[in-house]
């Protein structure tokens, strides 16, 4: 082993180390900001697979998440970056990395619909009727009714979903964003310490994922009420 | 739709390029569910028994492989694998083993949580009639066991299917290499990503109607 490696110049001027620390950046980066879109774009379609009165809602939602859930990550990262930009010559504006926050958070927006819908599914009828009988509208049963105990209860799998779209930015390098894989390769290339490389970037990725578990948790410890027991769920995916 | 061509797309570029590229990945998902299920029940069954010696290798192992990318699981093995058997292997080959070790850890636990789920009543009854640990396993426990996770199993099949794909990243020739291949050589890569896409939702989309109507079935049943 020869750590040294990272205080070499990687030929720009700056050490390796300093690579590795902006290649983190990007990979937090594109993990954070497609984590805000997959919340966003998932709990919207997660609600619309609910909706009582409207089925094409319902229809377009259910679409929706089949065809973002049916197509790896990686192919849908090409459609992003070379198949859209083809067809609609407007988009070839549009950085690389705003293409791929919107492919990874597309993606991962299909599990979290999954989720919330499971969430709100899993919740009494007679809290839908209650909100109704109260007088409140759809959207107010589901914002002062429904949602609050929904998102609760898909705490847990809606952790390791963040977790899971945190390792899944390392997709990312296919298309030469400079994150955390696309370093690993390139640095392991040009300085044949692989195995130095590489055990600091996997050391980098599982803090990074044990740290969004931590802030998964203490916010879901924030958020507890008291004597509404949720229960915990199991699942696979990656 | 602006400049999208699909004309090159023939028979001969599909048996050319892509039904090697397909053979490949459907051999690999098959092989990788098969070895993770029998590497995966092994962990799952070390750490369910109670012996720390068992219990913290495999916990270790899975927790391990579950908190890093896949991506990152596959450049490992291509880079350590060689040096480990002492000469050069192929990135097929090293595909093969990387999600055999991958997969395992996700089929563990959803083993865990199968083997879990049946009571306890079950176990003893078993012990009851003077059954050893392995025949309790094999005869009460995980058919049982095996049955309550089918439908997350095959869904997790399907996913691998779909994570076959990033085996890009070493250069190994799957479905998706077939079609940027193609795609390379009659200078028509958008079009052959955007049917490699069709593709792949065809057989997953058919597949996952597959396994919702499966566990429909085993739910009525029970």
């Amino acid at each position: 082993m020869d750590w040294q490696v990272f205080l070499n110049d990687d030929g720009s001027g700056r050490t390796y180390l300093q690579w590795m620390m902006d290649a983190w950046g990007w990979t937090l980066a594109v993990a954070g900001c497609s984590w805000v879109v997959a919340m966003v774009v998932g709990s919207l379609m997660g609600v619309l697979r609910t909706l009582p009165n409207s089925p094409w809602l319902v229809r377009i939602a259910n679409a929706w998440v089949e065809l973002f859930r049916n197509i790896p990550l990686l192919v849908q990262i090409f459609l992003w970056y070379f198949v859209l930009p083809k067809i609609f010559p407007s988009m070839q504006q549009i950085p690389g990395f705003t293409l791929v926050v919107f492919a990874l958070g597309f993606f991962t927006s299909s599990r979290i619909a999954e989720q919330v819908r499971a969430g709100i599914q899993a919740l009494p009828k007679g809290q839908r009727y209650a909100g109704m009988a109260v007088g409140f509208t759809t959207m107010q049963t589901y914002r002062y009714v429904i949602l609050p105990m929904a998102f609760r209860i898909i705490f847990p799998p809606l952790t390791s979903e963040s977790m899971n779209l945190l390792k899944n930015s390392s997709v990312a390098f296919a298309v030469s964003i400079s994150e955390l894989t696309m370093f690993a390769m390139q640095a392991q290339e040009e300085t044949s310490r692989g195995v130095e490389v590489y055990l600091a970037v996997t050391a980098l990725y599982a803090v990074s994922a044990f740290a969004v578990n931590r802030i998964m948790a203490f916010v879901e410890k924030k958020m507890q009420i008291p004597g509404f027991i949720v229960a915990t769920g199991t699942g696979g995916g990656h | 739709m602006g400049g999208l061509d699909l004309s090159f797309f023939n028979w001969d570029v599909l048996s050319k390029f892509i039904l090697k590229g397909f053979i490949f990945s459907i051999q690999l998902t098959a092989v990788a569910t098969i070895g993770g299920i029998i590497f995966g029940t092994v962990l799952a069954l070390m750490r369910l028994s109670g012996k720390k010696i068992l219990m913290y290798p495999a916990t270790f192992y899975v927790n391990g492989m579950r908190s890093i990318p896949l991506v990152m699981v596959i450049l490992w093995f291509f880079l350590l694998m060689p040096t480990l058997i002492g000469r050069p292997i192929g990135a097929e080959l090293s595909a093969f083993i990387t999600f055999i070790a991958f997969e395992a850890a996700y089929f563990s636990e959803i083993m865990r949580a199968g083997i879990q789920s049946i009571p306890r009543g079950q176990v003893h009854a078993g012990q009851a009639v003077g059954m050893t640990y392995a025949q309790n396993m094999k005869l009460v426990i995980l058919p049982q066991a095996f049955r309550n996770m089918l439908p997350v199993l095959l869904t997790q099949t399907i996913i691998l299917f779909q994570d076959t794909s990033l085996v890009y990243a070493i250069g190994a020739y799957d479905l998706l290499k077939g079609f940027s291949t193609a795609g390379k050589i009659y200078g028509r890569p958008e079009e052959a990503y955007l049917l490699a896409a069709v593709v792949y939702f065809i057989l997953c989309f058919s597949l996952s109607y597959v396994v919702k109507k499966l566990q429909l079935k085993i739910a009525i049943i029970r």
